[in-house]
């Protein structure tokens, strides 16, 4: 049987998280067909065409598609379900906020967040926050599952050349509309996707403050990222929290500054390869995930770290 | 309006989860459980517009064993009218919870559910979706502000991006983010004032609904452990440390 991969892009760009979504489709099974819904979407396929996992791209393209809305994707979805024995997206507010609504219709129990792939029917998948792992087995003839996208390497973008069917549209909902979508343009690197990620938590006591965050991560170019408690504050929009709520990001470096390090917080960013943490207080729980911790006054630390960093004659772009 | 709100009991999200020595699961047994902390902004958004006399009744409802009374018990308390309780033994599904609002919902007719986005305990995050989706109601996810119209809501949602707005017909679903509002603590009138309000019981069965799980738990494993670091004495040896040793700058 085959899965069918259901793409997310802007109609003219492929979000980078469906590359690593078809590498985890692909090891659920090598007949991965991928699903692109859209408007004048014609270039999105052609470059999901190119990804050599990739055996088909069937492409739905339709005026009614131009923003995406749950309710108009899944019905799409669900006449194509007939086909596949898996159904998969990934687990981002994307695929978070779609899959539950194929899976009630097909009546399948869906699996959430996978992290591994074990067999067709057998995967792993955080609970509790990433305090427990729990391996689990789909009894259900169609799986629809979502993915952990920072857990699985994106496939490769280029090399491969697969057939582009067109699909059909389906009926347009009528129950919901779309208003808008304020996206923060930033020319800095996707949270989920940087080599490096400076973040800052409640100590940073206000908004301005970030501007020291900022600075450090313009010099590694870094994304940067929030605790809940910074976003609740207001000191930072809600695209950069990082946790069990938030983004789960794995950089090679996370610079946690001012962050006590709740569960929740851990959650988000434990996988990291090399966990700095910067905190005045040295019982604080960031501690136990970090490599290198440094107890100190991040007013103090930062500027000193940003001048240290310029004294480097090179730097890991 | 009438506003139904669905709200889960979880372990406290305080506690150190502890996974069990067979491996079948989390310890649970002598463990804080408190309501899953979306499901009090959810309560909270439904009794602050019934406050703005937008509503005229909010019913909490909870799906699962008998001490789930005490979480509708507590919404109760924040200011709920009355309670549903759907007694269920064991763990069980999104799929079976959402089959199970189902029937609530159309017993209860209301214009509105709300809960939170996602438990913090099996992190599905699927029951207000499912329960859209076997309604054929719309769906607002994750939101972070509702604006509720004459015959609609607008709903500003939280996404990867920044933010999105939707337009939703009523009635609808709505799942709540954790900076929709700030859940209040119930005041001690109010608790005492909760043990008068009604809490009907029901059983899954009852409703006909069946809850066997369709996903068989294999196991349950720490996550694995990182190493131990170190704490450096001062900045410079931290930048040194990342570039000659960890080779991360």
């Amino acid at each position: 049987m085959s899965v069918l991969l259901i793409a997310e892009h802007n109609n003219k760009e492929v979000k980078p998280f469906t590359f690593n979504a078809i590498s985890a489709a692909s090891q659920i099974n090598e007949d991965v067909h991928v699903l692109v819904i859209g408007s004048n979407s014609e270039e999105v396929a052609k470059s999901i065409s190119q990804v050599p996992n990739v055996k088909k791209v069937i492409n739905v393209n339709n005026p009614i598609y131009e923003n995406y809305l749950a309710e108009n994707y899944t019905s799409v979805i669900i006449k194509l379900s007939g086909n596949y024995s898996h159904i998969v997206c990934s687990a981002n507010t994307f695929g978070k906020n779609l899959m539950p609504r194929v899976a009630a219709l097909l009546d399948v129990s869906q699996i959430s967040d996978i992290t591994k792939v074990i067999s067709e029917d057998t995967f792993q998948r955080p609970i509790y926050a990433g305090n427990a792992f729990a391996t689990v087995k789909s009894n259900d003839k169609i799986k629809c599952v979502t993915i952990r996208p920072t857990s699985f390497d994106p496939a490769p973008t280029s090399g491969g050349s697969a057939e582009i069917q067109n699909g059909d549209a389906a009926e347009a909902t009528e129950i919901t509309k779309f208003i808008k979508k304020e996206e923060i343009k930033s020319d800095r690197p996707e949270l989920g996707t940087a080599r490096v990620v400076v973040s800052g938590g409640r100590g940073m006591q206000s908004g301005e403050n970030f501007k020291l965050i900022t600075a450090v991560a313009d010099k590694l170019n870094a994304a940067i990222g929030a605790s809940r408690a910074a976003v609740d504050a207001g000191y930072i929009t809600n695209d950069h929290q990082v946790g069990q709520t938030g983004k789960v990001v794995v950089p090679d470096l996370y610079i946690a500054v001012g962050i006590s390090g709740a569960i929740q917080h851990l959650a988000g960013m434990k996988e990291s390869k090399v966990i700095v943490a910067i905190n005045k207080d040295g019982e604080a729980p960031i501690f136990s995930v970090a490599d290198y911790g440094l107890e100190a006054d991040l007013f103090d630390a930062l500027p000193k770290f940003l001048e240290e960093l310029n004294k480097l004659n090179t730097i890991q772009k | 309006m009438k506003i139904l709100v669905a709200v889960k009991r979880v372990i406290d999200y305080n506690v150190q989860i502890r996974v069990k020595e067979d491996n079948s699961g989390v310890v649970t047994d002598n463990v804080k459980m408190s309501t899953n902390p979306p499901d009090d902004n959810a309560i909270e958004e439904a009794v602050k517009i019934k406050e703005a006399g937008k509503a005229k009744e909010v019913v909490a409802v909870s799906v699962g064993e008998e001490k789930a009374q005490e979480t509708v018990r507590k919404a109760l308390a924040v200011g709920a009218d009355r309670g549903i309780l759907v007694k269920v033994d064991g763990v069980i599904e999104p799929l079976a919870v959402s089959k199970i609002l189902k029937k609530i919902v159309e017993k209860e007719k209301p214009d509105l559910v709300l809960m939170g986005k996602q438990a913090i305990d099996d992190d599905c995050n699927q029951t207000g979706q499912m329960l859209a989706a076997l309604l054929n109601w719309p769906q607002a996810t994750f939101a972070s502000k509702i604006e509720v119209k004459e015959k609609s809501l607008e709903v500003t949602r939280e996404v990867d991006e920044g933010l999105e707005t939707i337009e939703v017909n009523v009635p609808a679903i709505v799942t709540c983010d954790l900076r929709l509002n700030e859940p209040r603590y119930a005041s001690l009138p109010n608790i005492m004032k909760a043990k008068k309000k009604p809490i009907e019981q029901i059983s899954a069965e009852d409703l006909g609904v069946d809850v066997k799980s369709r996903i068989e738990q294999i196991k349950v494993e720490e996550p694995p452990k990182r190493k131990a670091g170190i704490k450096v004495a001062s900045v410079e040896e931290l930048v040194q440390k990342l570039k000659n040793e960890a080779k991360v700058i």
